[in-house]
């Protein structure tokens, strides 16, 4: 049996607010190691709920979004009671990266793959909980790969993917704001081509709706 | 004194706000010093803000305020450069009562009049008062659940509420659980005071959705668990740890994702003594900076808005009276900040 602590952390790719990536090898293969540390500002109780449920979450939303026909890393080993996931590595680049070089054609295309892997998702009632362009990567095969599934839950209802939805845009303002309009439009494009117009608009308008809920939103009702 | 650009080196700012329940005047030398901050708080008799009642509040103290903070500072009307109001985010009547004195007082002394967003003078007198330069700001209040940060021309949302504000959750349930103000201090004092003696975590719903946050879950099923008679002090204690961890965690994901060095946090639940700890560890923990605005600067002043208003006048962002309307819903990064870079 393998454990985690024979593993070599070769190098801390990231320090995440969430998790640390650490750059592994597993049998021979580059792999990925994900630990979530505790933290330590909020209570042991709290943390530990917190750690346990998304350690154990994540390599199962992962699994299904597989069956849901959208790409992610194959799970190598977890353990719970270290708050770890070791997974496949995948050559490629980060989307943040490539939307900020590419050109206006290429983005609204990657755009629209990412807007139909993400109807994928939802089709199959899972929601990734976390959709920015840094979880999202272009493998060195052309395909686009989803990562981070920490915050995701299996939710079939319009409400959670409206909020999944509503939340890309929103990373999608902050990150990308000089084109953001834009590549949402084709995100939604995508979205629309895998679950076709009515369901779509029913999305949509839920977003609105998620929207007008929030503080400060010019087209919040009286 | 002017100089070639016409722009004045040395000169005063007034400046009102009036957003919600505070109205507050404040003075700030072009220098940046804060010679006068002068607030009067509406309470209400039961329940929450009521808006037209604080709207009356502000119109009856607004001359006694003008005139303490004027005194305050040692000057004369004739000495200021320009006046500076809240324009938005904020309640319509307590907003207008606001500007409506800003326009008066502009009109009357022939001065250039200033619209300032509340959030960008929460940040900007933060920064101020703290000399932190490029943080990563929690603004935390009865209104408002924010993390921004300054990004390409303007304070980009990073992260906040789909809901209800911080603030205005720990009030609604301090009212459900019968709490009263007293003697002044905010309901979210009592919380602190009570969440001490907490013994036993209660688990609550914990929502992080992304870099955002929600809390209306959080307020409901502690407000239930009140219902079915659990001890208050565990209540408050679990409250806040919960939703303390979640506005900490949305604040980390901000750091982690801007890399940037400073922390600070303001508002006035950055009065809460926990939440500051939890932030500290967070900051550190990313080798940042760690501030927390003082009380009198974090919670709703006047000398924000003056402080912002020099910063706008250095750039001459006037505003005619007759397009000063005020706006409920000026989300901060709908506002260009000229005067960084």
């Amino acid at each position: 049996m393998d454990t985690i602590d024979k593993l070599d952390r070769i190098v801390l790719l990231k320090k995440g607010a969430e998790a640390s990536l650490f750059l592994t090898q597993w049998h021979g293969r580059k792999a990925i190691m994900k630990v979530r540390y505790p933290k330590n500002y909020r209570p042991k109780f709290l943390d530990d709920r917190i750690r346990i449920y998304r350690t154990i979450h994540e390599p199962q939303l992962m699994h299904d979004a597989k069956v849901a026909g959208v790409s992610t890393p194959l799970i190598y080993m977890v353990n719970v009671p270290q708050s770890t996931i070791v997974m496949e590595y995948v050559e490629g680049e980060q989307i943040k990266q490539l939307l900020k070089v590419a050109g206006k054609f290429e983005r609204n295309e990657l755009c629209r793959r990412i807007g139909v892997s993400i109807a994928r998702l939802h089709k199959q009632g899972l929601i990734h909980g976390d959709l920015t362009t840094s979880n999202m990567i272009l493998s060195l095969d052309g395909k686009v790969f989803f990562v981070d599934f920490g915050l995701g839950e299996k939710d079939s209802e319009l409400e959670a993917q409206g909020v999944d939805l509503h939340l890309f845009k929103r990373a999608l303002q902050s990150t990308h704001f000089q084109f953001w309009e834009e590549s949402f439009q084709s995100v939604l494009s995508g979205y629309k081509s895998v679950l076709g117009l009515e369901l779509a608009e029913k999305v949509y308008e839920k977003i609105r709706e998620i929207e007008r809920r929030g503080r400060y939103v010019e087209e919040r009702k009286q | 004194m002017r100089n070639d650009n016409g722009l004045c080196s040395s000169g005063y700012c007034l400046g009102i706000e009036s957003s919600a329940d505070d109205f507050g005047v404040g003075i700030a030398s072009f220098k940046g010093e804060i010679l006068a901050n002068k607030t009067s708080g509406y309470i209400p008799t039961e329940g929450g803000i009521h808006p037209r009642e604080a709207a009356r509040h502000h119109a009856e103290v607004a001359d006694k305020m003008l005139n303490e903070a004027l005194q305050e500072a040692g000057i004369k009307p004739v000495d200021l450069s320009c006046i500076a109001f809240s324009q938005g985010p904020g309640l319509g009547p307590s907003l207008r009562t606001g500007a409506t004195v800003a326009r008066a007082l502009a009109s009357y002394l022939d001065l250039p009049l200033i619209g300032v967003n509340h959030s960008v003078a929460h940040i900007e007198i933060g920064k101020l008062q703290t000399g932190l330069r490029d943080p990563v700001t929690l603004y935390v209040s009865g209104g408002n659940t924010m993390v921004t940060a300054f990004e390409a021309g303007r304070y980009r949302v990073f992260g906040e509420t789909l809901d209800i504000a911080l603030g205005n959750c720990l009030d609604v349930f301090a009212r459900e659980a019968g709490l009263k103000h007293k003697r002044g201090l905010p309901l979210g004092a009592s919380i602190e005071q009570l969440a001490l003696n907490g013994e036993r975590l209660i688990s609550l719903p914990y929502v992080v959705k992304g870099m955002d946050l929600s809390l209306s879950g959080l307020l409901t099923a502690a407000t239930t668990q009140l219902q079915r008679g659990c001890r208050l002090e565990d209540l408050c204690y679990s409250l806040q740890e919960h939703a303390f961890s979640m506005v900490t965690e949305v604040t980390e994901r901000a750091l982690a994702h801007t890399e940037k060095k400073e922390v600070l946090l303001t508002g006035g639940v950055a009065a809460n003594k926990r939440l500051q700890s939890m932030l500290k560890i967070i900051a550190e923990e990313h080798n940042a900076a760690f501030n927390v605005v003082p009380l009198q600067y974090a919670t709703d002043n006047g000398a924000m808005i003056a402080w912002t208003g020099v910063l706008g006048f250095k750039h001459r962002l006037f505003v005619p009276i007759d397009e000063s309307f005020v706006k409920l819903r000026w989300r901060v990064d709908k506002v260009e900040v000229p005067w960084i870079q």
